[in-house]
């Protein structure tokens, strides 16, 4: 990228008032194969909250440009980046106006080729859903990091997962992270599933604001000497895009935006190739993360399957059941796009009851594993628990449902 | 494996005396002295004297949980307004304390419960503890801005986690800070957080003195639960 000066190079020492001999931090960095990244380096263990692993994970990435607009819970975690780009880890980095700015702007700049990073709360994503449903049609890879909100009035602050449904049809790469270990993992291998020529979409790294957020927990990072490898612009499903010299194109390819047979035609398949392109990513997933899903006692006949904090809940509910000698099976669910239905299915087999609790009110988890279940388990599938508006989901809660359970489905 | 342990704590306070803070030093300095623990602070606009409230979960092995601590063992009252006047995100102070609870009030004297309040603290069973915290702050740090020291120390001094070193680890962490490092700064910087440096180290001691004082405080009051109760100096 250029900057003002037209010099190739983005940040000199003078112009960032360091000494002569300041060196970004990113250029002191060592690429490393992201399969050693993930499974490989040796990793410290910090106590940390959920922003501060946001900030060690953006270190990591080797991120080109940040654009954000702040928002609450986001705010902390892009606060965090501005230290990044002091100390040369972000190379470029601007709050824009607002969200339809930010998502227009860094839809740009993921055209341009280069690693683009956003991040925004419930409202915030809202505002800006024009210009990010745009994003998988126009084949730009781009990291979002989404700690959810609630998003409908009364105006709240507070933690509630609901936005994320809004997001689950445009053809975005979704993830839940569970914790504080989640949200520095996540959007590393989310980054790199992005980017696969086989892929070229975006991805948001989800996570449940406040309770991740705002909140401190063991996470283990990888040395901060190592990144990942730069995003190569050429090596995607389209050719990146010159901005820079006019005309620069606002489409990917005008003749779709007429009305005639053609068009339909072409629009139809390029949508069926976005959501083909989704399926593609799973394999990339299932390397970088170990699995779309992750399986606790897997013979149990009563199940829980939950995404982001619900995890967490469900883990001490089932650590509490298994002290009362009963077990219970749980299956986390990492990426909810792409949907890992087969390896569900075939977790559950052996299920009768299957609980879901929720952070959101909508229940949206639990529709979209009835919708794959239906008709392929023999589970009886009960929505519930469910939490929104900011509450906590007590593991008390968990369990008074799955006594109620097991008296209902004998 | 040994029994899991656990202490789930809700501190409740008003705004400006250091609730947030408090439980990042105790949880901070259960994870120095090796145990495990998690906090999370109340989310809401943060100004002084409104109500506050800080959760930590403290144990011998993972916790798993997320989010506010809706039934805690352990309440801690930072001041006596969060129940005489009901200056609490949660009302009464002490809904779903577990059965046998115990509740840290920083108080000189007994609060004056209602009736109601009264049966109810007598049917969970709960054990109230008083302690003289802002008492404590201002005769020995000279300033009621210790007081959340001493409800640090008396939780130290009652389950001997974290420890007395941890915990006084942990405080130098929050207000010297392991990014003490100056990084790429001018001469000017570094001098300024000499000067920094300086007033915190009087700060320090004025801080430890106030754990010091409570640890020993709650372990001449016979609270320890500790197998092995807390030495009252760091």
């Amino acid at each position: 990228m250029a900057n003002v000066k037209g010099s190739s190079v983005c940040r000199t020492a003078t112009d960032e008032g360091k000494p002569a001999d300041w060196v970004p931090g990113g250029e002191k960095q060592t690429v490393v194969d992201p399969m050693k990244m993930f499974h490989e380096l040796p990793r410290e263990k910090l106590f940390i909250t959920g922003s501060e692993a946001a900030r060690e994970s953006m270190r990591r990435a080797n991120i080109d440009i940040a654009i954000a607009y702040p928002i609450t819970p986001q705010s902390e975690s892009m606060q965090q980046a501005g230290y990044l780009y002091d100390e040369g880890y972000i190379k470029e980095y601007y709050r824009a106006e607002e969200e339809i700015g930010t998502f227009s702007a860094i839809s740009g700049a993921s055209r341009a080729g280069v690693r683009s990073l956003t991040a925004t709360s419930g409202p915030g994503l809202m505002r800006g859903m024009e210009a990010i449903s745009s994003w998988p049609g126009a084949r730009t890879p781009i990291i979002m990091l989404n700690m959810c909100r609630v998003i409908n009035t009364p105006l709240a602050i507070q933690p509630d997962n609901i936005e994320m449904s809004f997001m689950l049809n445009t053809g975005i790469l979704l993830l839940h992270a569970e914790n504080q270990q989640d949200f520095y993992d996540y959007p590393l291998a989310a980054i790199m599933a992005s980017e696969q020529v086989d892929v070229t979409l975006p991805a948001v790294v989800s996570v449940d604001g406040f309770f991740c957020t705002h909140a401190r927990g063991p996470v283990e990072v990888t040395p901060e000497e190592y990144k990942l490898p730069p995003r190569d612009g050429w090596r995607s499903a389209v050719p990146a895009m010159d901005n820079e010299n006019p005309p620069a194109r606002i489409s990917r390819d005008a003749p779709i935006q007429k009305s005639n047979f053609i068009s339909y035609h072409m629009h139809s398949s390029w949508q069926q190739e976005v959501f083909a392109a989704v399926e593609r990513s799973a394999k990339y997933f299932d390397k970088y993360l170990g699995g779309l899903i992750e399986v606790v006692n897997p013979d149990a006949e009563d199940f829980i399957i939950a995404s982001g904090c619900a995890v967490s809940q469900a883990r001490e509910a089932v650590r509490q059941e298994g002290e009362q000698g009963r077990t219970v099976g749980l299956v986390k669910v990492k990426s909810i796009r792409p949907f890992p239905t087969e390896q569900i299915l075939d977790a559950v087999k052996g299920a009768k009851r299957i609980l879901v609790p929720e952070f959101n009110q909508a229940g949206w988890l639990h529709k979209e594993l009835c919708a794959v279940l239906y008709g392929r388990c023999n589970a009886v599938i009960k929505d519930g628990p469910r939490v929104f508006g900011g509450m906590t989901m007590p593991t008390e809660m968990v369990l008074e449902w799955l006594a109620e359970f097991r008296k209902e489905v004998k | 494996m040994s029994e899991v342990k656990r202490y789930n704590i809700r501190m409740a306070g008003i705004g400006g005396q250091g609730v947030v803070t408090a439980s990042h030093i105790v949880s901070n300095g259960v994870v120095i002295s090796g145990g495990f623990s998690s906090l999370v602070p109340f989310f809401g606009s943060e100004k002084r004297n409104a109500p506050v409230e800080s959760y930590v979960r403290i144990s011998n092995s993972t916790i798993y949980e997320i989010g506010e601590i809706i039934f805690p063992n352990v309440l801690m009252i930072f001041h006596p307004s969060v129940i005489t006047l009901g200056k609490s995100y949660t009302m009464p102070f002490y809904t779903g304390l577990k059965q046998k609870g115990i509740i840290l009030i920083n108080s000189k004297k007994p609060i004056p419960f209602t009736r109601d309040e009264q049966r109810e603290l007598e049917e969970k069973e709960a054990r109230i503890y008083y302690l003289p915290a802002t008492e404590m702050a201002n005769d020995l740090a000279k300033t009621d801005l210790a007081t959340n020291m001493g409800m640090c120390g008396a939780i130290s001094g009652i389950f001997g986690l974290p420890d007395p070193e941890s915990l006084a680890a942990s405080v130098k962490d929050r207000f010297v800070g392991k990014g003490i490092v100056v990084s790429g700064g001018t001469a000017a910087l570094d001098s300024a957080i000499e000067k920094k440096f300086a007033k915190k180290q009087k700060l320090l001691e004025a801080n430890q003195k106030v754990l010091d004082a409570s640890i020993q405080y709650a372990i001449d009051q016979g609270w320890s639960e500790a197998e092995k109760p807390a030495k009252a100096t760091a």
